[in-house]
């Protein structure tokens, strides 16, 4: 099993490293801080993994991501999961005023995402397999007044998964785009974060895992959100509006 | 964004005292450095905090920031030739025994819970039942990585900046936050031990097994009924292994074996004299009737309180004071005498007490606790002034007999009996950051 992670020190991102790890499986490290990717490799190593590799790049910044993606898959003597975790939560009234604050969410949660998701899928379906592995979000399923600018991109993210699907839907590849719920990560520092709505990096990495061995080509995280959202999306916009949520 | 959240509950494992501390739980060492700007620019003092396996209030800081190093559990190299790992300092003992004792290595010193962290365990130079073999856990490591308030980062080891090395080891959180550290490990050929246990029936017995059992044993403890009295004052059951020679390495029985917890805190009449009385009593019997030579898997032998989660929750809401002294050896069996009579005739009795020769090897810890001797370790339901005036009329026996308490189990010591013990404390202060601080060392060098 050969999995590169773009964004592997995302706090799901590692938690999912470190049950690959456990599986013997050969890693590559793709994020924007060297050192703390050597700290991790380090430690996927001695929890049983087989290469761990590491590579700093600005996954943002990059244009030519096809060329890219080969190298990478390269370093670990090829790929069969491609885990892309990262993401920034932006502040969404900022966003509201300042269109470049808006674009700095699109960029990073939309438009870099698709362009490796799509490098992915081409890779994918030119060697016959593989799974696409997409960190979306519930806050994609239905636009909240409090972070519907990041909610946006995600669900453009979700149309893009589906379409992917879609086009492998004969063929050997898989996508899964997982939704997390609110989650205790270094992203929602600061908020609230009690009560039993919480999940923590580990449970969605169980997720991850678990959805890469097999399943639908979406999977809620934990499983209890795919029927909340399906409430939550079912509402009628005169309930909804008057709802604090 | 803040590091810091505020919470109103947090206490250490003793359960006594519960107070709010602004807490921060950075993930990655390059985080460290700007909650400590935050800190100071709050005018909050700082401690580093770890598994809170601390029963007393050296690991607590109310009012001021507890930077929780929980988050930094990676392991970041290991030699399997030398034995030799690095980890950050949030690693805990039970995720190196499970990472290294499959390739052969165990931890050369370990506390009796293996929910402790690194950096913790350097920061009470722990000891374990090997201490007159192998000494503290200080003694074996080589290098620490500390970042103190100013934002440095200090590669510590004894050549480097060895007297803050020797602060930092034993130095109960207070020279900065341990960030990493090297440790090295110890070679063993089987995940058991070759364990005898021989039931005693008064003190003398327990010293005299003890010199007995030094040279041929690895591993030496006792358990004392401690409210025995008369002729079977310090009767109990002592306890001496080796690691086992053949066996797997991979088939630690106990590690994985299912953990019941405490959901609750028990209501205080549930540990009472009659029931203390009973379960002494059986533990003794039950000691004499299983005496005799086992193999046992490694983790009950090291670890038997891990296997209840929360343990400490059968204390109460009132919580426990545990009371850890060393007796230097020329007054070891008097003064030993003289506190176990003082405890049964208090009818008070010490749920667990455990009795353990320690040897000559000297610590690197400027602090360290452990020295030749004998140590009892004892613990008391909270019964407030009752328990307090017991601890009192011990402390005057283990003052007398120029002996000294474990700071990582004390809630209530007086600063001239801290002082008294610990003579090194001003050589110590120096090298306590300024803007990291304790309750426990507001209490006793404040």
């Amino acid at each position: 099993m050969r999995l590169v992670i773009l964004g592997a020190t995302s706090a799901i991102a590692e938690a999912t490293a470190r049950r690959f790890a456990a599986k013997r499986a050969h890693i590559l490290l793709v994020g924007r801080k060297g050192e703390r990717l050597e700290a991790m490799a380090g430690d996927l190593r001695s929890r049983g993994a087989g290469r761990v590799e590491t590579m700093v790049c600005d996954l943002v910044e990059e244009r030519d991501v096809r060329g890219l993606l080969d190298e990478f898959a390269s370093l670990i003597g090829g790929i069969d999961q491609l885990l892309i975790a990262y993401g920034v939560m932006g502040r969404q009234r900022e966003a509201e005023l300042d269109p470049a604050a808006a674009e700095r969410i699109f960029q990073v949660n939309f438009n870099s995402v698709a362009a490796w998701s799509l490098a992915g899928a081409e890779v994918f379906e030119r060697q016959g397999h593989g799974t696409l592995l997409i960190l979306g979000s519930v806050a994609g399923d239905r636009g909240r007044r409090g972070n519907y600018v990041y909610g946006a991109a995600k669900a453009g993210i979700a149309a893009l998964a589906e379409g992917i699907n879609h086009r492998f839907a004969d063929k050997g590849p898989r996508v899964v785009l997982v939704k997390p719920g609110p989650t205790a990560t270094p992203m929602t520092r600061g908020m609230n974060r009690g009560g039993p709505l919480w999940s923590t990096p580990d449970q969605i990495a169980g997720v991850v895992v678990g959805s890469a061995a097999g399943g639908g080509a979406v999977a809620y995280a934990p499983w209890f959100w795919r029927y909340l959202m399906l409430v939550i999306r079912n509402l009628p916009s005169r309930i909804f509006n008057r709802l604090d949520i | 964004m803040s590091w810091f959240q505020a919470r109103s509950d947090v206490k250490s494992w003793g359960g006594v005292l519960r107070a709010a501390h602004h807490v921060a739980g950075p993930q990655w060492r390059d985080e460290v450095g700007s909650v400590l700007d935050e800190a100071r620019e709050r005018k909050l003092t700082v401690l580093a905090s770890g598994a809170r396996r601390s029963y007393g209030d050296s690991g607590l800081n109310p009012g001021g920031a507890l930077v929780d190093i929980t988050g930094l559990d990676r392991i970041l190299a290991f030699d399997p030739e030398t034995g030799i790992v690095r980890a950050e300092g949030g690693v805990t003992f039970d995720t190196m025994i499970g990472r290294f004792l499959p390739r052969g290595f165990f931890l050369p010193v370990t506390p009796g819970t293996r929910f402790v962290t690194l950096a913790g365990v350097i920061a009470n130079d722990v000891h374990g039942k090997n201490h007159h073999g192998n000494g503290t856990l200080g003694r074996w490591v080589r290098a620490i990585g500390l970042i103190t308030s100013d934002g440095t980062l200090h590669e510590l080891s004894p050549q480097r900046e060895p007297e803050l090395f020797n602060a930092t080891i034993g130095g109960l959180g207070l020279t900065g936050v341990i960030v990493w550290a090297e440790l090295q490990l110890m070679p063993v050929s089987s995940a058991s031990m070759d364990a005898e246990t021989v039931s005693f029936s008064n003190l003398d017995g327990f010293f005299d097994l003890a010199a007995e059992s030094e040279n041929g044993f690895d591993y030496t403890v006792a358990w004392v009924d401690c409210l025995a009295d008369g002729d079977a004052l310090g009767r109990g059951t002592f306890s001496r292994a080796n690691h086992a020679q053949a066996g797997a390495l991979d088939e630690d029985a106990g590690r994985n074996g299912r953990r019941f917890g405490v959901p609750l805190d028990f209501p205080g009449f549930v540990l009472n004299q009659h029931t203390v009385r009973a379960f002494n009593r059986v533990c003794y019997s039950n000691g004499r009737r299983k005496a005799g030579l086992a193999q046992v898997p490694l983790s009950p032998f090291f670890y038997p309180l891990d296997a209840i989660e929360n343990w400490n929750r059968m204390y109460g809401v009132r919580g426990m004071y545990q009371y850890q002294s060393v007796i230097p050896v020329a007054a070891q069996r008097e003064a030993t005498r003289a506190m176990l009579e003082v405890i049964s005739q208090s009818g008070q009795g010490s749920f667990l007490a455990v009795l353990k020769t320690f040897g000559t090897l000297k610590s690197p810890g400027m602090l360290s606790f452990p020295q030749e001797g004998t140590t009892l370790a004892l613990d008391f339901p909270n019964r407030g002034g009752e328990t307090l005036k017991l601890l009192a009329r011990l402390d005057s026996i283990v003052a007398e007999a120029g002996g000294r308490l474990y700071p990582a189990k004390d809630g209530r010591m007086s600063a001239a009996m801290f002082r008294a013990g610990y003579p090194d404390w001003e050589r110590f202060a120096v090298h306590v950051d300024p803007h990291f601080s304790s309750h426990f060392w507001r209490r006793v060098a404040g």
